[in-house]
């Protein structure tokens, strides 16, 4: 193809401009945390004379972020292992099989893709707390398990169709049970696309915001969204202390994003095929 | 079966001992070349059913009784509350909102995010680095930036600040204060965040194009504007089909950012389904009429999603 040219060099100026307007609002998120709490009157947009990561250190603390950090880990550890080894599992009949029944778990699957959670999220509640399950992180657990099959179940399916079956069927020649031949050879072999189902579930289960305000109010096992949705409530002026709050509670999924974002186009890539 | 076609001429068991044929082989041959366990999906659908299909049907049996979220039992009330809905004009003006917010994020977002990929997709030095940078506030939890783009909109924020400081003090504004304003400046977060999400679908199906049709049409001489309409485009159609789908379901179930931004205000001017439901359920212990209004909401959501995939199913195939 064509070299570098001055028009390539036109548009990636115009490219880094655009990521400058993306990046705006970061800026100032940072500009604002670092920013000594007495230091007030200063415009948005300038950089502290002397910055301060003081703001950090007391945002950890009296937004309680340390245990919010750790539960919102176990809950979106659980619901993703749980999800990933389910929905491949449910995926491998679906996508094997071509008769009648498989085509309708599949549409009901699909279905699920539809259904806005405000139908589901009253009912469920109140089933949660006859089960005396309100206050608890397995109730979450549970509900995005439930809730995030379906579009797990897609991808799995879509990439299972793809998926030459010369290897399940030397397995299943060998002797091997059905179920060992899904551990042993199908679940390796869906890598490419356990990545991205990995990522798409951490970032829908990290953040999701409705479920644990209700689900966990007041219980103290609290998740990082609404860790900081309280926090921010209790210090509202307090902007330097707010965006330092802000800051660490989106670095465990922004470190996750940056260790896998290969996986994310490549997954996405794959899906399309399906 | 297969005795019957059995040759005449291989020595011929008596009739009355003709087995029938081992079952087992028999079956296997009439389904699928490997039998992988049906049961593999009943984990799944468990827990699909016990979190989605069966609180989803008791919510739509409940829009039609009086109950109150507290009471074991509850009367039948048959379309009351779907009455009620016809007259409550703030849940007119909502399901208004709703549907504005979700069409203009389908169209920003997407044209947004085809430009980027575009952009991206070329040989500039920094494609990388801005692809993985583009999608990053797609990862961020919508919490954060709500409230990141609360401060930014204030009054004193920094949009009204940096707009001052580049000479345009005139344009700046009230933005999520001012009523007429407020609903399109939830739309701009939006597209922030998700335009980065669209790039990278339309990444993947520009990078499933073959090399060698670009050439091609170098080589009959097509420019960039050309080249895109009759090649690129028809060829983008499955990662076009995927990303509408994903932004208008998500523009029509919208709820965090709205509720952390405005609330629904100011005076109802960014109240949508979601945020209506929220309050007429947990505010009000309207219980059964909130879940009246999510039957109308998953209607719409089912309705205007079965038109658009209908649509992009066709242009699919005549591309």
């Amino acid at each position: 193809m064509k070299r570098y040219t001055w028009r390539t060099g036109l548009l990636e100026a115009a490219m880094i401009v655009a990521a400058l307007v993306f990046a705006f609002p970061v800026y100032v998120l940072f500009v604002q945390a670092l920013r000594p709490v007495d230091d007030t009157g200063a415009s948005p947009l300038v950089p502290p004379a002397s910055p301060t990561l003081d703001n950090f250190a007391q945002a950890w603390q009296q937004a309680s972020l340390g245990p919010a950090v750790l539960n919102s880990a176990l809950v979106t550890a659980a619901s993703v292992v749980l999800l990933v080894v389910l929905s491949a599992l449910a995926a491998y009949p679906i996508a094997r099989s071509t008769r009648g029944w498989s085509r309708a778990v599949f549409a009901l699957f699909m279905l699920g893709l539809l259904l806005p959670f405000q139908l589901a999220l009253i009912p469920l509640y109140q089933t949660m707390r006859d089960l005396g399950l309100l206050g608890n992180p397995i109730a979450l657990i549970i509900y995005y398990t439930g809730v995030q099959m379906p579009f797990s179940v897609f991808l799995y399916t879509g990439f299972l169709r793809g998926l030459d079956r010369g290897y399940e069927e030397a397995a299943m020649m060998d002797g091997a049970s059905p179920l060992r031949t899904f551990f042993s050879v199908v679940l390796p072999l869906l890598r490419p696309i356990t990545g991205t189902v990995v990522i798409l579930n951490v970032i829908f289960v990290w953040n999701d915001f409705l479920t644990p305000l209700l689900y966990l109010s007041g219980s103290g096992n609290q998740t990082i969204p609404v860790a900081l949705f309280g926090f921010v409530g209790q210090y509202v002026s307090q902007w330097p202390l707010v965006f330092a709050g802000l800051i660490i509670g989106s670095i465990p999924v922004l470190t996750v994003y940056f260790a896998m974002q290969k996986r994310v186009i490549q997954g996405f890539a794959g899906g399309l095929k399906g | 079966m297969e005795t019957a076609m059995a040759p005449k001429a291989q020595p011929a068991a008596p009739a009355g001992s003709a087995s029938p044929p081992p079952p087992a082989p028999a079956r296997r041959f009439r389904t699928d070349r490997i039998a992988v366990p049906w049961w593999f999906v009943l984990p799944a659908l468990a827990f699909f059913a016990f979190a989605v299909l069966v609180p989803s049907a008791r919510g739509a049996v409940y829009s039609f009784t009086d109950w109150d979220g507290l009471a074991r039992s509850s009367s039948f009330v048959g379309l009351e509350h779907y009455r009620s809905l016809l007259s409550d004009s703030g849940a007119r003006d909502a399901l208004v909102h709703t549907l504005l917010i979700a069409f203009s994020v389908t169209v920003v977002q997407n044209a947004v995010g085809l430009l980027l990929a575009l952009g991206v997709n070329t040989r500039i030095r920094s494609r990388n680095v801005l692809r993985v940078f583009f999608f990053a506030p797609a990862v961020i939890t919508p919490v954060v930036t709500a409230y990141l783009w609360k401060y930014l909109y204030a009054p004193e924020g920094a949009i009204n600040a940096a707009l001052d400081a580049l000479g345009l003090g005139l344009l700046t504004q009230s933005w999520l204060g001012d009523s007429d304003l407020a609903l399109w400046s939830v739309v701009a977060v939006i597209v922030w965040q998700f335009s980065g999400y669209s790039m990278v679908i339309f990444l993947a199906g520009l990078q499933s194009i073959p090399r060698e049709i670009y050439e091609a049409s170098d080589m009959d001489g097509a420019g960039p504007v050309r080249r895109f309409w009759h090649i690129v485009r028809p060829m983008l159609a499955p990662a076009f089909t995927i990303n509408l789908m994903l932004s208008l379901i998500g523009g029509l179930k919208l709820f965090d950012q709205v509720w952390v931004m405005t609330q629904g205000g100011p005076g109802g001017a960014t109240d949508t389904l979601s945020t209506v439901i929220y309050r007429e359920a947990f505010q009000f212990n309207a219980f059964a009429y909130s879940t009246a209004m999510a039957v109308v909401l998953t209607l719409f959501v089912i309705v205007l999603s079965g038109v658009q995939y209908g649509y992009l199913g066709r242009q699919e195939r005549n591309s």
